[in-house]
């Protein structure tokens, strides 16, 4: 392993070389794994070498200090679990002086996630938050929209549209959508981001859900509703992929439920250039070093000598447009 | 990982597991805890598999033996997996976590109330409180006598346990009744002074012990149990509220153990706990 993320392997035709790096959104990176917004934090640094990964993509920081939701905060569901967090942080400006300068020190690129009431607010906020040393703003446009009745910035096109836009004019740096996977069409969304000046576009958060107690008769949450994420939605945010690969232009960095090797170049095969790895990192915190291992393993034994050649490689036999897609099931 | 030594029931539903690991498993404070991938308890389409760690403190520490105890009871499908280890099977286990309890110097006399589960944690405490050579006055609360498991750590170091019960007539001498232990409490707190307390399992306990007179000034601390994710502090999932001393507090130069602050502070019981400070803790 050296430090453009290529691994040396000794097969008996002589050495073979995997590289692992890749341009994500425009931030190189040595190896696609990176952690999900939220899943990651400065303590993992005791469990695993931070420095391998792609990139380190910060808990969601918002405009003002929020406390979060009631708890139970989570619950789990069979494989997977739900969540609602509710975002607490002591705000961007406490983030900009006491957090942010942590990551900077760990030397792997820093993607700041944000999430904001308004339009202006995150235009504000990518504004301040365009400091030296960040590789990257990833806009989380899967919260709730105070400007449109709470419902999520994702879920349309043209307030995607209106917060990417915002942030483009506010700075230089590549700007990552995150959407939202509670959308009739992720792929219309994804277009909007891109219009409006996305570098890439992160597929997705979590799948909006409920579980009720039958006992108690009470939601297992205390927000009542939350994210259902891990590996039960992998195969819907592959599918949303795909639909978008098929007509993005720009790079998408696929998220949901990602637990292996195998798992990110199903991602990579579906047109994901990058991949981010959430939920199993609660259950294995070392998670993210062995998916990397396990991703060199599946290259050698599949002579594939770079992860970039699977972004979309997918061998679909009749289905190759986007209209092909439209087919109800 | 870690190999099975023994894991059986020891009444009223609980289970004693022992298991035997690699150095770091040993270093466990008392208080601490670790994240337990539980095994499939069985069962089709998945119910019986558990997606998430379960956090569980340490009940018992042999750092020459290099074991590990749990005590814990089947109250879901994550304890479910757990009872179904056999000796030679191996546990993946994760820690140890969080910040444990602390004694105060020149501590002489040290109070322990706890209740149900909550006695498991105090194991490790009541070892190291035994090797200090500090005085402990044990009261421990069950339903039954029936109910009553865990006592194993406070036998092994010669503390006598004053054990209560909800079963029993409210005005005798071993009810569980609120009134009744902090009788209890100020009669031991008149022979040696107590210096320092130590309680989990009831937050009807908690409460008590904070409103009791004789204890407002005493070094006080409560090991939390919350519903965890990822044990370690990256998704604030276990969040607990403390009050944080005010401005002029700090000014005052006040000890956060004896803190009234009036505003609250959302705390990861898993990193910042699990155990806290009980005078922080709205109970």
């Amino acid at each position: 392993m050296n430090d453009h993320g290529s691994r040396v392997a000794a097969t008996p035709e002589g050495e073979f070389l995997v590289d692992l790096a890749v341009t994500c959104g425009g931030v190189p990176m040595r190896t696609p794994i990176m952690p999900a917004s939220g899943t990651f934090s400065s303590e993992m640094d005791q469990v695993i070498a931070v420095d391998r990964l792609g990139a380190l993509v910060l808990k969601t920081t918002t405009y003002d200090e929020r406390s979060g939701n009631p708890v139970p905060r989570v619950s789990e569901t069979a494989e997977g679990m739900l969540n609602s967090i509710g975002l607490p942080g002591g705000g961007y400006r406490q983030f900009l002086s006491e957090v942010l300068p942590i990551y900077l020190e760990f030397g792997a690129p820093v993607v700041v996630s944000i999430s904001a009431d308004t339009v202006a607010q995150f235009g504000e906020m990518t504004e301040a938050l365009s400091v030296p040393g960040v590789a990257a703003i990833e806009l989380n446009v899967s919260c709730p929209n105070i400007e449109a009745d709470g419902k999520a910035f994702a879920m349309s096109t043209s307030a995607t549209a209106a917060v990417v836009a915002q942030a483009r004019q506010a700075t230089s740096l590549p700007l990552w959508a995150k959407l939202t996977p509670n959308t009739a069409e992720v792929g219309d969304i994804g277009m909007a981001a891109q219009e409006a000046g996305a570098d890439a576009v992160v597929v997705a958060n979590t799948i909006l859900a409920m579980s009720i107690d039958p006992i108690t008769r009470e939601p297992s949450l205390g927000n009542v509703m939350g994210g259902l994420s891990g590996p039960a939605i992998k195969p819907i945010i592959v599918r949303m992929v795909y639909q978008c690969a098929l007509r993005l232009d720009i790079p998408i960095i696929g998220c949901g439920g990602i637990q292996s090797g195998h798992d990110v170049a199903e991602y990579l095969l579906a047109g994901a250039s990058g991949v981010q790895v959430g939920t199993v990192s609660f259950v294995d915190p070392t998670a993210l070093e062995r998916i990397e291992d396990e991703l060199v393993s599946y290259c050698l034994e599949q002579e594939v000598r770079s992860v970039s050649e699977l972004v979309g490689a997918v061998k679909t036999a009749g289905a190759t447009s986007a209209s092909d897609m439209e087919v109800a099931p | 990982m870690a190999a099975v030594l023994f894991n059986q029931i020891v009444g009223d539903g609980y289970w004693h597991l022992r298991v035997v690991g690699e150095g770091e498993h040993v270093g466990a404070k008392p208080g601490q805890f670790f994240h337990l991938d539980c095994p499939d308890a069985g069962g089709r389409l998945g119910q019986g598999r558990s997606y998430l760690r379960r956090p569980m403190s340490v009940y018992a520490v042999d750092r020459e033996a290099r074991t590990v105890d749990f005590l814990y009871k089947v109250t879901g499908v994550g304890t479910a997996g757990l009872a179904t280890l056999r000796t030679g099977d191996e546990l993946d286990l994760f820690g140890p976590l969080g910040v444990g309890f602390s004694v105060p110097e020149h501590t002489s006399h040290a109070l322990i109330v706890a209740r149900g589960a909550g006695l498991a944690t105090m194991g490790p405490l009541v070892s190291q409180l035994a090797d200090q050579q500090i005085a402990v006055t044990a009261i421990c609360s069950f339903r039954s006598p029936e109910a009553a498991v865990g006592l194993d750590p406070f036998e092994r170091t010669g503390v006598t346990v004053m054990p209560v019960y909800d079963s029993v007539d409210p005005a005798s001498e071993e009810s569980s009744g609120m009134a009744n232990l902090g009788q209890l409490i100020n009669v031991a707190n008149q022979g040696c002074a107590i210096g320092a307390v130590y309680t989990c399992g009831s937050k009807r306990v908690a409460a008590m012990l904070n409103q009791l007179p004789s204890l407002t000034n005493v070094f006080s601390q409560i090991a939390l149990e919350q519903r965890m994710a990822c044990g370690l502090g990256m998704c604030h999932a276990c969040v607990v509220d403390v009050r944080i001393p005010t401005t002029a507090e700090r000014n005052a130069g006040s000890d956060d153990q004896q803190t009234q602050g009036e505003w609250t502070k959302s705390k990861r019981v898993c990193c910042e706990g699990p155990v806290f400070a009980l005078k922080q803790v709205l109970v």
